[in-house]
């Protein structure tokens, strides 16, 4: 109903501001942590460099913050402005979960992180930790209740459709909040943050160990950043949310799609370690795969098996039939014909309803699609597959590198030799935008992957859009892209100099800038 | 425990706390940056002014996050159309408030005094664009936005950007400006001393009588130049929410008929024009608590004016009165209702609370000495 350069820049505007506002998050994630490790350090231990350490790393994290604060916003606020139907038709289930992050989360970040960097002098050595803690935790909440929204987009839970208000409705706040695709996702993105910090203490104290400055405070923050990042990377990995991918219907076309799984394999399905899908014929050439890896990982089991596309589509196109009766239904509901056998029917069919509004986009009316009509929305629920193999794969294998170096780091710790290795340390510092590539991966894997759906199953992101102009959209893509530039390029200058300067930026006199100085 | 007009009604109370609350926190935030280059002559002049607020402001920006989040729960027609139809209004404020955490934060960690200048520019400007169009759409929603809703209820924006700025919008707009720079003044006479504190009170002496007769202006260009549409027929107060079951008529028996039906609604704008009267009065003497106190209740007094005055209507539609939302048909479902009403009747008092201790910690006057002293961590 809308020209598809409407949906498509909806999409593109989204998609780059969402990705954008996630270079941030992770490192905000990550680094409240660590600085409360590092402050809680300093008050069990009473060492002044533990305090140091917090007032350096957390001058990196307030750059680092401000840019998150200001993306942030943006996100709120195109829910409204870009994808007005979205907001009318989940809001009451969507709402209420951005409301809760407000004010359970949101406040306490927001609140207590002036006191964080202005109440040093102000607040006991106690009280300022409290401070910091509380700052860690209200990011991560934080996370908690967004991904619990995310969570629901990708797997509907507790709610449905009413066709007196027309849109759909929240039945159990405990199955959206306890959704076992939310709590995946939480914990893996959560933990994904933890290793972002990691790797950013890691890779630039290893440049101090490397230039042979600011040796003692450089070596401590690095056997934080290994200790912590290890724990972290390893929850990761473990905690990978392809568990959650076992879940409802698009969540499998997402994970047979990560696969380029054409055809059901016979339980335990094969891990496709590489090869070349081809999407037009419907197989992957030169597959190369590792038996029983997909279905351990995926099913948690050796019985159970993990559909294939093509099984998928033909499911699809079923609810896609049953989808169009149950249009039939609301319509005449809506045109008032509210007797018990309309209403039961689509009680029953209801749950289809959204696949029928997959054919929106070939035909007004739904219920007088043609068979072709029907073909073409079934390929539809089938998205690209080599995107989504590719990046997949890219996300994994900056995983296994950085629990490479979190395993060496931590070894050479434990065993007083990490100053020794060079290699060890130059890596650490060349694999600082890892964390950064997996996390934009693995949210295009997600988001992508979920496509033709806004809300899986429920409203195809063609319906979702507002009803604006492309140029009106033009001018808002413009605007982000000017200001997004700018500020990124400001955020990266100060970044770099405030990490070249290093703990002499403190102004104690303690650190090699300074000593330099005073030696002259 | 409720029942569906009641929770309804209870929202519509809560919703109007959270808007308050984002104009008294942020507006004093505003204010202050939008004083900043001309009450701050020097660099040091201009970090005292800045770091009145800089330790909270971040907390009370997210007031406007939650007031958001609150529309998008509560009411998501109203979210969706007050958004996409107010499109380019709406990035514009975004991208204004894209200014204020970059100008915190960076402003002082480069000594340039040309980088330093730019961003108290930014600052100005990021604290001084949202009070306007903040103004200028809530000019809008007592002259009502042309929209019209279709079966779907998909929202549909018939008009255009420059269609908003009509004259009475534009006064709107400037009395925003006025309120927020006014109470902005009298927070930095009360946390600033010797010359800074002399500047503020001059800006409180000059912007206090221009404020009472602007928002005068407004009230009485309300009452006599604009028509109210008033609802004939609806589907009730307990119905399930379906703005497309009534009948609305574009004009009505009036503002004043509407607020004669409850006088006591005529307190706000009483205490509105009293609120900043008495502020203006307290605040060019001595007075620093009492002056700034007086201040928020006429900030008050305005915000429930214009919430009385819709009531019960939330966005008035010009072009399709039928399709105006108000609070009976566009919220959201009893038990999302209820669940959020939990939320914040739990998390409220929490948030205040700490809210409170950490102004307690921070109080006290911001001198040019502290910011020297603390010249490295200080914003």
């Amino acid at each position: 109903m809308f020209g598809d350069d409407i949906v498509m820049l909806s999409r593109m505007q989204f998609g780059l501001t969402a990705l954008y506002h996630f270079l941030f998050v992770p490192l905000t994630l990550g680094m409240t942590f660590i600085l409360g490790i590092m402050e809680s350090v300093y008050v069990m231990t009473g060492k002044e460099v533990y305090k140091d350490m917090t007032k350096f790393w957390g001058k990196l994290f307030g750059i680092n913050f401000a840019m998150g604060v200001t993306t942030g916003l943006t996100l709120e606020f195109q829910f409204g402005t870009n994808w007005a139907y979205y907001s009318h038709y989940v809001g009451d289930i969507f709402g209420p979960l951005l409301a809760a992050e407000g004010w359970m989360a949101f406040f306490l970040e927001s609140t207590f992180v002036g006191l964080f960097f202005f109440g040093w002098d102000k607040l006991s050595k106690t009280q300022h930790l409290v401070v910091t803690w509380l700052l860690a935790v209200g990011t991560s909440l934080s996370a908690l209740w967004i991904l619990i929204a995310n969570g629901w987009m990708q797997y509907p839970v507790g709610a449905e459709f009413n066709y007196e208000t027309l849109r759909m409705e929240m039945t159990s706040f405990a199955d959206v909040f306890f959704n076992p695709v939310a709590q995946v996702k939480f914990v893996h993105t959560v933990a994904a943050g933890y290793v972002t910090g990691s790797m950013f203490v890691l890779g630039i104290s290893s440049w101090y160990l490397l230039n042979k400055r600011d040796i003692g405070f450089a070596r401590r923050s690095f056997s934080i950043a290994s200790a912590f990042g290890l724990a972290s990377i390893l929850s990761v990995i473990v905690l990978g949310d392809e568990s959650g991918y076992t879940e409802g219907e698009t969540q499998k076309v997402k994970l047979a799609a990560i696969e380029a799984e054409w055809e059901t394999e016979p339980a335990p399905a094969g891990f496709t370690l590489f090869g070349l899908p081809d999407q037009e014929n419907q197989e992957t050439r030169y597959a190369i795969k590792i038996p029983y890896v997909l279905g351990l990982i995926a099913t948690r089991s050796i019985s159970e098996e993990v559909k294939g596309l093509k099984d998928l589509r033909a499911e699809s196109k079923q609810r896609i039939k049953n989808g169009m009766l149950a249009y039939a239904d609301l319509q005449k509901l809506r045109t008032g014909d509210t007797s018990d056998s309309v209403k039961q029917n689509f009680a029953v069919r209801k749950a289809d309803l959204g696949y029928g509004l997959l054919l929106k986009k070939y035909t007004e009316n739904v219920v007088d699609a043609d068979a072709a009509m029907i073909e073409k929305a079934a390929d539809d629920t089938l998205p690209k597959v080599a995107p989504l193999f590719w990046t997949f794969r890219i996300m994994v294998a900056c995983g296994f590198t950085m629990l490479f170096i979190f395993v060496m780091s931590f070894y050479y710790c434990a065993t007083r030799v990490a100053d020794q290795k060079r290699w060890l340390m130059r890596m650490a510092v060349w694999c600082i935008p890892l964390p950064w590539i997996a996390a934009e991966t693995g949210w295009f894997v997600a988001e992508v992957g979920r496509q033709p759906w806004t809300i899986s199953g429920i409203l195809p992101t063609h319906l979702s859009v507002s009803s604006l102009s492309a140029d009106q959209l033009w001018f808002s893509i413009g605007g982000f892209v000017l200001f997004y530039t700018v500020l990124l390029i400001i955020e990266m200058y100060l970044m770099i100099k405030y990490v070249r300067i290093g703990p002499s930026s403190l102004h104690t006199g303690r650190y090699c800038f300074e000593q330099t100085a005073a030696a002259h | 425990m409720f029942d569906y007009e009641t929770i309804r009604v209870i929202w519509w109370v809560f919703i109007g706390v959270v808007g308050i609350a984002f104009a008294l926190t942020e507006g004093f935030d505003f204010g202050v940056s939008t004083l900043l280059p001309f009450i701050g002559k020097t660099d040091v002049e201009r970090r005292v002014i800045i770091n009145t607020v800089g330790a909270t402001w971040e907390g009370n920006q997210v007031w406007l996050v939650l007031l958001g989040g609150a529309i998008f729960a509560i009411w998501p027609a109203v979210y969706a159309t007050l958004f996409s139809g107010l499109y380019v209004a709406m990035l514009l404020v975004l991208f204004a408030l894209f200014f204020r955490p970059a100008g915190f934060d960076y402003r002082s960690k480069l000594d340039n005094p040309g980088w330093r200048n730019a961003w108290d520019w930014a600052l100005f400007l990021g604290g001084t664009l949202p009070p306007v169009l903040i103004g200028v759409l809530v000019g809008n929603l007592i002259l009502g936005l042309p929209f019209h809703l279709d079966q779907d209820l998909r929202t549909f924006y018939d008009g255009s950007f420059w269609a908003l700025l009509s004259p009475f919008a534009l006064l709107c707009g400037v009395t925003g400006l006025l309120l927020t720079t006014f109470h902005g003044a009298l927070f930095l006479k009360w946390r600033s001393e010797d010359v800074i504190h002399d500047r503020a009170v001059l800006a409180v002496e000059f912007l206090g009588p221009v404020l009472v007769a602007a928002l005068s202006a407004v009230m009485l260009w309300v009452f006599v130049g604009i028509d109210r549409p008033e609802i004939t027929q609806m589907a009730g107060t307990e119905a399930p929410s379906n703005p497309m079951h009534k009948t609305v008529i574009g004009d009505g028996a009036g503002w004043i008929a509407h607020f004669m039906q409850y006088p006591w609604m005529w307190l706000a704008p009483m205490a509105g024009l009293g609120g900043f009267a008495m502020a203006w009065w307290m605040g060019k003497g001595e007075s620093r608590m009492g002056a700034f106190l007086f201040s928020c209740v006429g900030v008050t007094g305005t915000a429930l004016s214009v919430g009385f005055a819709l009531f019960p209507f939330l966005l008035i539609s010009s072009t399709d009165p039928n399709s105006s939302l108000t609070l009976w048909d566009a919220s959201s479902s009893y038990s999302t209702m209820v669940l959020a009403f939990w939320i914040t009747v739990i998390f409220l008092p929490i948030v205040l609370l700490y809210t409170r201790f950490v102004y307690r910690i921070i109080w006290g006057s911001v001198t040019e000495a502290a910011v020297l002293k603390d010249s490295h961590t200080l914003y």
